[in-house]
């Protein structure tokens, strides 16, 4: 990525800027590692970032417990080849209360991955943690600061954002106070592949199609990982080659179905494809929630 | 077909980025000429093309056609919500080419995201309502464009459809938009006639329009020229962000250079020590590199071992800054309360932070008709000239020279949100040649001789709090025990050094910071230093706290309830204020803030001025005074 004319060397001097920006002007930084494309990158621009040192920062893993084998494999491998510290954290009560996303639904979210930050934050006092969202995921993205302030409750507040103008960056903050930082904000996904590509970064299998045991419902591919998979007399577990274009919770991730084995094969179903990249998601397609916003946009 | 694949990434490799902003009223058509590019440019998908066939048809504004502003308008939902309006990011890439558009909100109380928007933009595509012309709007986006220093401007005048695609119209646009754009300093620009929501002349001619035989909106984005050719040219600057030291052998200095190119073995000045030294390694994690220049994240090894930290700025020796602490700049005020000349903010400029006030403003701008207005401060969302002064040097160069050395924000000390934006327009002469003058004998060795460590015990409180008795009790206690004072007394200093100002927030401002700098004098005299102001602004009281050594600095707050204050007034202000006669009276018509964290916290309903008195010198005592 030495040839600055390009524009993902460009991307990629934007964000080790913001990486060593905040390592210079907080105390207490982290880096949220989720083991998807996006945090691979991330994780490999931040060795890049503080060469020859290491990245002088942890990483830290919000478990929710349901993520899929093969990312727990690579967490610990990406995490033991960083040479740094990788913090894992689960919500003991969301353990206590068995809360699993078969059985509570958004509520499986909300504790185990909101609430488990929180607590992560407050427990080790990070006052910034790096994040790999990007604003061509969906629109309220397209807005949020690449410095995005919250206040001791971790309430993001839209209305009160900073302006962020050139790329100087404004990162006081009271005590108790902390930043979210998205250091890839400006890459799109084709980027992220791109540079997955040219970079030979390493990342979770499920990213490829192969044979893999699923079972069809509510219009999702959802892949059976492990026995906690409660099957309904209807379904069967059936073979199916299929891939990830985006990985969360096992039986909140939608597969697509898809014979792209190898990265190249993969990057161009890509280019050819017609949907986008967070329509696998549960969480997103959530009726109700979309509903509610158009109705307080006074559309009804 | 893997290699074609190959072939594609190796292209698409290669392509630059540009990035843009779009200005205009949604009424002009700018959602729909965004929604278009990203149409067009392949970059909606199945599932968001449905949605925004089902949207059109329930809430779209073109009848059973696709509603492209739909796609993009996150910012109408917002407006109808009434919330802040933003800055939004779109992104789209073509065969040539990756975009940003920076989408922002064109209206007057939008100045600061449009700013912010333009700060980040090589490219600006101002719309215009081929029906309604040039319009005062038209004029505020260009002028901020301008300042900006965004060198690229393209005029889409925009509907031609709904004008029968008539040349005359669109040249009466173009001759008044040129009268305009020259009287305020852009020499070029690009019109196009399109209609964004037809698709013409955006990224497909269209015969409709023979007379126009320039490129379409698209082409025009995918061949400008990028303004780095001209950063590349500059001579070699970079501010350093981290220093960068694994372990005791390497030793090394990373940031992102700003201009120029630099190579191994150039000769390089730290600024603003002024050191030279050589470059013997530019390192990267992908090997060692023999040359690197601008928007290159880097990390630098010098051959010799020097001082140098971040904030400091690695130039090319034969070029090096200016070097300055009074500035002449351009500002752009974000903050939702106006700017308060002389007060203390921080300013960032690159990767340095200093403490900096703003004087009163030499004028504000109409940026709707860039006339000079006359102005006392500037309110959120106005531009002005004022001077600025920072407490120390820095390297910089003028904005219109480069954005990253001549770029800064201003940021409140208490509140920490960005107020500010600036543009460095010059340095003021006068702070260039005046030096500091280093004395023989220095403030340890006065203090020495005095056998005393010098301190401030500032003491704050409303009128009639009991402050000036408490000091004066004070100043007894010490010159019994043989330690030298001096009690700097509110009303009394009004009589002499600030006898030219008044009570307003600026004069209260002005007022302490000559305090400051008159306890700060007598520090250095060896003095113990006690003051008795009101002293209502905390942000003043950090002021001072801020130009005195860290633990010097006492502040003690002289708990007195407004109501009891008021009860004694044994000067009779209160019941003048209470009357009117008295204008800005604290704690009546203007506010005190009581200190969150002071050192000493005196309760005057429960302590008796002795007591008091006494904790105050025995706080004092502890510290080993």
């Amino acid at each position: 990525m030495s040839d600055i004319q390009n524009h993902l060397s460009g991307l990629e001097s934007e964000a080790i800027e913001i990486m060593r920006e905040v390592v210079s002007e907080t105390d207490n930084p982290v880096m949220l590692y989720s083991v998807g494309k996006d945090s691979a990158v991330m994780l490999h621009i931040a060795k890049k970032a503080f060469y020859p040192s290491l990245p002088p920062f942890p990483l830290m893993h919000i478990d929710t417990t349901w993520k899929f084998q093969e990312m727990y494999k690579l967490r610990d491998k990406a995490a033991k080849e960083s040479g740094m510290d990788l913090i894992i954290h689960q919500n003991a009560d969301a353990k206590k209360k068995k809360i699993n996303p078969f059985d509570h639904g958004a509520l499986h979210t909300e504790m185990w991955k909101t609430e488990g930050l929180k607590q992560a934050l407050n427990e080790y006092k990070f006052d910034a943690a790096f994040g790999g969202a990007r604003r061509d995921e969906e629109k309220s993205r397209a807005k949020e600061r690449i410095f995005s302030f919250r206040n001791s409750q971790h309430r993001w507040e839209p209305k009160a954002q900073r302006p962020e103008l050139w790329s100087v960056y404004n990162t006081r903050k009271a005590k108790g106070e902390s930043m979210r930082v998205f250091p890839i904000s400006n890459w799109t996904e084709l980027d992220i592949w791109q540079y997955i590509y040219f970079e030979e970064i390493e990342i979770v299998p499920l990213y490829f199609a192969a044979l893999r045991p699923t079972v069809i419902r509510d219009g999702m591919i959802l892949m059976v990982d492990d026995d906690r998979f409660p099957l309904k007399a209807s379904e069967g577990i059936v073979m199916r080659s299929i891939r990830f274009r985006t990985l969360g919770c096992y039986p909140l991730t939608g597969a697509i179905e898809s014979n792209a084995s190898t990265l190249t094969q993969v990057i161009q179903e890509m280019l050819l494809t017609t949907t986008s990249e967070r329509q696998g998601r549960t969480i997103d397609n959530d009726p109700s929630a979309s509903m509610e916003t158009k109705k307080q946009q006074g559309y009804f | 077909m893997a290699q074609d694949i190959n072939a594609y990434l190796e292209n698409h490799q290669n392509k630059t980025l540009l990035r843009f902003i779009t200005c205009g009223s949604v009424d002009d058509g700018k959602s729909t000429l965004i929604g278009r590019l990203l149409y067009d440019s392949k970059m909606i998908f199945e599932d968001q093309l449905a949605q925004l066939q089902v949207d059109s048809k329930k809430i779209g504004t073109q009848g059973q056609e696709l509603d492209f502003a739909l796609l993009v308008d996150g910012l109408a939902a917002e407006r109808e919500q009434g919330i802040t309006i933003d800055v939004a990011y779109q992104f789209f890439t073509t065969e040539k080419r990756k975009f940003i558009v920076a989408d922002t909100p064109g209206h007057k109380q939008y100045t600061r995201n449009m700013v912010t928007g333009a700060s980040n933009a090589e490219l600006a595509v101002i719309l215009i309502d081929a029906r309604k012309g040039v319009l005062t709007q038209t004029r505020r986006h260009s002028y901020i464009c301008h300042l900006l220093g965004i060198k690229n401007i393209i005029l889409a005048v925009n509907k031609m459809d709904l004008v029968n695609y008539n040349q005359a119209i669109f040249d009466a646009i173009i001759s008044d938009y040129k009268k305009f754009a020259n009287s305020i300093g852009i020499s070029k620009f690009t019109a196009i006639p399109i209609s964004a929501f037809k698709g013409i002349n955006v990224t497909v001619y269209s015969n409709l329009m023979p007379w126009y035989n320039g490129q379409t909106l698209m082409t025009h984005l995918e061949g400008v020229k990028l303004g780095r050719e001209r950063d590349r040219a500059q001579g070699f600057r970079m501010p350093v962000q981290w220093v960068n030291r694994p372990n005791l052998d390497f030793r090394g200095f990373s940031g992102k250079v700003a201009s120029g190119t630099v190579k191994l073995g150039d000769t390089v000045s730290i600024q603003p020590a002024g050191k030279t030294s050589h470059i013997d390694r530019i390192v990267t994690y992908d090997g060692d590199l023999d040359s690197a220049s601008v928007g290159q994240s880097i990390t630098l090894v010098l051959s010799e071992e020097l001082d140098c930290s971040r904030g400091q700025v690695i130039t090319a020796s034969e070029s090096p800054l200016e070097v300055a602490d009074q500035f002449e700049t351009t500002l752009i005020w974000m903050g939702d309360e106006a700017l308060i000349p002389g007060r203390s903010l921080y300013l960032k400029i690159g990767t340095q932070t200093v403490s900096a006030t703003v004087a009163e403003p030499k004028y504000q701008i109409n940026i709707s008709t860039t006339e000079h207005i006359a102005a006392k401060t500037l309110e959120l969302n106005a531009i002005g000239v004022a001077n600025i002064i920072t407490d120390r040097p820095i390297p910089f160069t003028p904005y219109s020279e480069n954005r990253t050395l001549g770029g800064f924000i201003l940021i409140d000390k208490l509140t920490n949100t960005t107020v500010g934006a600036g543009l460095i327009n010059f340095a003021l002469r006068r702070s260039q040649n005046i030096y500091w003058q280093v004395t023989e004998i220095n403030r340890d060795h006065r203090a020495k001789l005095k056998n005393q460590r010098p301190a401030i015990l500032w003491m704050t409180g409303v009128s009639g709090s009991g402050k000036s008795t408490i000091a004066n009790e004070v100043e007894k206690k010490l010159a019994s025990r043989n330690l030298h004072t001096f009690l700097l007394d509110g009303d009394n200093v009004r009589h002499g050094l600030n006898k030219d100002l008044g009570f307003t927030d600026a004069d209260r401002i002005e007022n302490m910071r000559r305090v400051g700098e008159v306890a700060k004098l007598m520090i250095d005299a060896g003095l113990i230093v006690i003051t008795a102001f009101i002293s209502p602004f905390r942000s003043e009281r950090k002021m001072v706290r801020d130009m005195i050594t860290p633990g010097e600095f006492i502040e003690i707050y002289v708990d007195t309830p407004l109501s009891i204050a008021e009860q004694r007034d044994v000067k009779g202000l209160y019941a003048k204020a209470r009357s009117g006669q008295l204008k800005n009276f604290t704690g009546i018509d203007s506010p005190y803030e009581a200190p969150d964290s002071p050192e000493i916290h005196i309760d005057t309903t429960v302590m008796t001025i002795d007591e008091a008195a006494a904790r105050i010198v025995n706080f004092l005592m502890r510290q080993k005074l």
